[in-house]
């Protein structure tokens, strides 16, 4: 049976996503349905001083105009599960452009919206707080988003530098950037004796229960959360944020369904982004090119009420060996929407500074930038001196520098017509996080299989993966396994997020598979079957045994306390890779296309090799937006997110996207992260790729560019003479 | 969006009639209903016009030129046979705009009537514009303005038209055919789109109270033309700096050439000093080229964050010079 771990079986969900028959959370419709219409500030910083909803009334078609005044009191939350510790319509203060200040719901969408249009709200604004690595300051260990040190400090730095043949100091910005999921956030919420129930978008069901369950004071048990499908998350709908909120209450509050459905311009102000942020890194190597000192020190912005924080030298505490390491994260608070995690927090952003810099560094040495990583390959954890549960770094790095050509690459950029051809490469690193599971599995008398979780279906492949690992494990084709998921009726999982699905899930699904067969034996022990006679069909097996079906739970579990990534325990735990890049620039016109590139990774056993190859093309795509285009522009005056829509926010089309893009995995199982010997993949792909491009663009040009996204204005005139 | 009324003239006169009255006329609703989504627009009546007979024909005309229908849909536009061996700037420019399935639906006539993409204009929420609220003011001019104008802008706006058709049909100095209720005129393509004025900058173009655009002609064949549109991005994306060339050439040598700019300005911009200077030059002496161009460019006047503009539109001249030149239009 070629069905079960490491086949490349194709997605199940193929067809219902491209035909348009799978049903996302705005296509759901109930009886008496009320559309909601969020009124939001448009300052940045104030209060509202006035709020008129008379003239919405007056549309034709709008219900009841919600305000502050109609809310009931929120209990406080933590974060996450909530994504904000203040919730909207509590009181009269502004503290983002887009906060919600009303909600008018009407018989139609159309009514919602041209009665929102309507409400009549003055305000007195104060002036926007922006960005500023002045004032930095430490997070506050109270916020969940700061589960790592903001602080880490090994070996003498100074002393490192002081010593080293080769300095290498230098500053790097991103702006912030959007998730723009295709699906834009959207929940219909319907009460029925006392019960709460949800359509939403999300990446975490059992999250959206816990956050609503604490802020409306109601047992979770109370709360139904499903999500058939999302249409994109990307850390945007991991976590409970005011359409989820503020459906429930309206739908209290009128004794009828409401669909909340956020507008695209509302995506950029209730979902997060990924954090503006400003980095400084200093290497110190000595003359072989080993390094001395590594010291890393971030500044990402926050909002004027929560703790987000970007550890942007998460990369730095495990990628290089070293003897000194400095390490520091701080945030700067804005009047700005709370930021939020987004593929790949942390490392994503955190990486493109260090890769930079060591590209620097292996100019300064005169050295191939792939041999300096490997001269500094870390054989154990840098940040305590661990051993790692798993890596086959050195083999990704040889086996995807063969892929691309590395070695045989030209050392002076080649020329095509006007284009500058230039090669670059960059180490990729990403913290595993892992969240308990558990899973249910039925095989009935006529042969089928019911497998039943909590878990997400956000567009990563959990739909064909976890069936594949049941069939595999009960030797059935996949074809008899149906999977229920999306709904906090069934087992409870984690987020789809961290990249952590496959793993934890997949484990929990294995666990269930295999107590279920443990179950099949116990009943084949008991009745045995006639000698000689050939081997029996489990379900045969029910049927003689006279049973309906048969149910086993499974779960995925490790110690507490909670340590999803991986601290406490006696490996660390981290996926590693190298990207390779060619890009060819036209210093003329201020042109970077990327031509071909090369992802090689070490991270465990890939489940489906054909759905991994996805994540991962989709990775780099995704870092080629942050290396050539995306910037979600802050206007200074006005403190707000400039473009709320996608014709002024650039993201990649196909068109950038080459065919030449190769993904390679090595040969690798981790025995200690989880029983599958699998880990996370989902966001590594899009570590590296911009300081690979960054990297190229150096040896095409010669010009370094630390700032991103790289634009025509940053490559005119580049290589010039 | 505000509840509308729609009417659906059978006659172009009734349509004129109709827009003369304050209805909005539709055809293929690609620009229109965004305005009336962001609230840049909120008429009480729309005039169908996508199904008035015979204004969607491209045929040549007797001096030899052309004539395209306003109607005419952008992807027919370009794969017609004498736009494909006569006007590649054209062609080239439609198959550069927006994306395949908008140019499907969008009409030549509607394109050159597209609004700026300033993102304070285009904001979900009116923010200060005296484009979209006269008086306002205009946030760009001191605040993010790295894709705004660098030619013909007043401190009231310095918004760019965004239209990449238009910029290939400046350059062969296409002719804008409207109807209106005082009857037909003719509006050389470089006098359809208006610079801003001092004070209110609201009209975008000389359409008058009423009038449609009912075709655009072109005159002869443009065989030695092209369009060099740039971008971050490689598709569906509006262009940073966009050029337009068109040349007649006598071996080597340039006998006449005419270039137009886009995105740099609130219309398409024509180079005549450039496009003079450029009379009698070979396509094989760069440095003269450049020098020929320069001129133009000295009196660009560049915003707080868009000086990279000048020496962008400057190359793209002259690359779009060096595309003719290299053959990549028949």
């Amino acid at each position: 049976m070629n069905e079960g771990l490491g086949s490349p079986m194709p997605r199940r969900d193929g067809r219902i996503k491209v035909t348009g028959a799978a049903r996302f959370a705005a296509d759901v419709k109930l009886p008496g349905l009320l559309h909601a219409a969020l009124v939001t500030a448009p300052i940045a910083r104030g209060r509202l001083v006035a709020l008129d909803p008379a003239p919405a009334l007056a549309v034709p078609g709008v219900a009841r105009v919600l305000t502050a005044a109609d809310m009931p009191r929120f209990a406080a939350v933590t974060t996450p599960p909530m994504a904000t510790a203040v919730q909207p319509m509590q009181d009269d203060v502004i503290r983002f452009e887009g906060q919600p200040v009303a909600i008018v719901l009407a018989a139609t969408p159309e009514a919602a919206e041209a009665g929102a249009a309507r409400v009549a709200a003055r305000y007195a604004a104060d002036a926007p707080l922006l960005f500023s690595g002045e004032r930095a300051e430490v997070p506050s260990r109270e916020s969940f988003y700061v589960f790592e040190e903001p602080d880490l400090a090994r070996g003498d730095v100074p002393a490192g530098l002081a010593a080293a043949a080769h300095r290498v100091a230098a500053r790097y910005h991103q702006p912030p950037r959007h998730h723009n999921p295709m699906e834009n956030s959207a929940t219909l919420a319907v009460w029925e004796d006392g019960r709460l129930t949800l359509h939403t978008a999300a990446q975490w069901t059992y999250g959206v229960r816990y956050g609503l369950a604490g802020a409306l004071g109601l047992a979770p048990e109370r709360i139904r959360v499903l999500a058939a499908h999302t249409g994109g998350g990307f850390g945007a709908k991991g976590y409970t944020w005011p359409h989820q909120l503020l459906a429930a209450v309206a739908a209290q509050v009128t004794g009828r369904p409401v669909r909340l459905a956020y507008t695209r311009a509302q995506m950029y102000t209730m979902t997060g982004y990924q954090p503006e942020v400003a980095q400084e890194v200093t290497l110190g190597a000595d003359a072989a090119g080993r390094l001395t000192a590594v010291r890393h020190a971030s500044v990402s912005n926050t909002s004027l009420t929560d703790d987000y924080i970007e550890f942007a030298h998460a990369g730095s505490a495990g990628m290089y060996a070293t003897p000194a390491l400095q390490l520091s994260a701080r945030m700067a608070r804005t009047s700005l929407n709370i930021p939020m995690a987004m593929r790949a927090p942390h490392e994503g952003p955190g990486m493109f500074a260090l890769e930079s810099a060591m590209d620097e560094m292996a100019h300064a040495l005169g050295m191939d930038p792939l041999d300096l990583r490997l001269a500094n390959h870390a054989d154990a954890d840098p940040s305590d001196g661990r051993p790692w549960s798993s890596k086959k770094l050195r083999e990704a790095y040889g086996e995807g520098a063969a892929l691309f050509g590395w070695r045989e690459r030209p050392r002076q950029a080649a020329r095509d017509g006007h284009w500058i051809l230039g090669t670059g490469m960059a180490s990729c690193i990403m913290t595993v996080f892992r969240f308990p599971a558990s899973a249910r599995i039925t095989l009935r008398a006529d042969g089928q299989v019911v497998l039943e979780a909590g878990t997400q279906d956000i567009g990563t492949g959990t739909l064909t993966i976890f069936p594949q690992i049941a069939a595999g494990e009960l030797g059935i084709p996949i074809e008899r396994v149906t999977l229920r998921h999306g709904d906090t009726d069934l087992p409870e999982t984690g987020g789809t997020f961290g990249s952590s699905s496959t793993a934890c899930v997949g484990a929990a699904v294995q666990d269930a598979a295999r107590k279920l067969r443990a179950r099949l034996d116990g009943i084949a022990a008991l009745q045995p079957a006639s000698l000689g006679a050939p081997a029996e069909a489990p379900e045969a097996l029910l049927r003689r045994a006279g049973l309906a079906d048969l149910s086993a739970e499974g779960r995925y579990e490790f110690g507490r306390p909670f340590d999803a990534a991986g601290h406490a325990g006696s490996h660390a735990m981290r996926t590693f890779g190298a990207v390779f890049v060619e890009v060819a620039v036209d210093p003329e016109l201020g042109l970077m296309r990327l031509r071909r590139a090369v992802g090689s990774y070490s991270v465990g056993r890939i489940v489906n090799p054909r759905t991994a190859r996805s994540q991962m093309i989709g990775g780099i795509t995704w870092g080629w937006g942050m290396a050539a285009m995306e910037a979600s522009v802050v206007d200074p005056a006005l403190g707000r997110f400039l473009s709320k829509n996608l014709s002024g926010v650039a993201i990649p089309v196909n068109a950038d996207i080459p065919a030449d893009i190769r993904i390679h995995f090595v040969d690798e199982v981790d025995p200690h992260a989880g029983p599958l010997g699998a880990k996370g993949i989902g966001e590594i792909g899009a570590v590296g790729v911009a300081a690979a491009v960054a990297n190229a663009v150096f040896h095409a040009t010669g010009r370094r560019i630390r700032d991103l996204p790289i634009l025509p204005e940053g490559l005119l005139g580049a290589g010039a003479g | 969006m505000q509840p509308f009324t729609l009417a659906r003239p059978a006659s172009l006169e009734e349509a004129t009639r109709l827009a003369a009255a304050g209805a909005m006329p539709l055809a293929g609703g690609t620009e229109l209903l965004n305005w009336m989504r962001l609230g840049i627009a909120a008429p009480a009546r729309l005039a169908d016009i996508s199904r008035l007979p015979g204004l969607d024909a491209i045929a040549p005309l007797p001096d030899g030129g052309l004539s395209l229908g306003a109607l005419a849909r952008l992807n027919d536009v370009a794969a017609h046979p004498a736009v494909r061996a006569g006007y590649p700037v054209l062609r080239q420019a439609i198959h550069k705009a927006a994306s395949a399935q908008l140019r499907n639906l969008a009409t030549i006539g509607g394109n050159l009537l597209q609004k700026t993409r300033c993102a304070y204009f285009r904001a979900e929420e009116s923010l200060p514009c005296n484009r979209r609220a006269p008086g306002s003011g205009c946030a760009a001019l001191h605040g993010l303005n790295e894709r705004h104008a660098i030619f013909g802008w007043t401190e009231a706006c310095v918004a760019t038209q965004p239209s990449d058709p238009a910029v290939a049909l400046a350059a062969l100095d296409a002719v804008v055919v409207v109807a209106g209720p005082a009857g037909a005129r003719r509006i050389p393509l470089g006098d359809l789109h208006l610079l801003p004025d001092a004070a209110g900058a609201a009209a975008d173009t000389a359409l008058r109270a009423g009038e449609i655009i009912v075709a655009i002609e072109l005159p002869g064949p443009a065989p030695r033309s092209a369009y060099l549109k740039i971008r971050e991005r490689e598709s569906y994306e509006y262009a940073l700096v966009s050029a337009a060339g068109a040349l007649v050439l006598d071996g080597r040598t340039i006998r006449r050439a005419r270039l137009a700019l886009g995105s740099v300005a609130m219309k398409p911009w024509r180079l005549p000093a450039a496009e003079a200077a450029l009379a009698g030059l070979s396509l094989d002496d760069t440095a003269a080229l450049r020098a020929a161009l320069e001129p133009a460019f000295a009196e660009a006047r560049p915003l707080s964050h868009n000086g990279y503009k000048v020496p962008l539109a400057r190359n793209a001249a002259l690359r779009v010079i060096g595309m003719i030149a290299e053959g990549h239009a028949p």
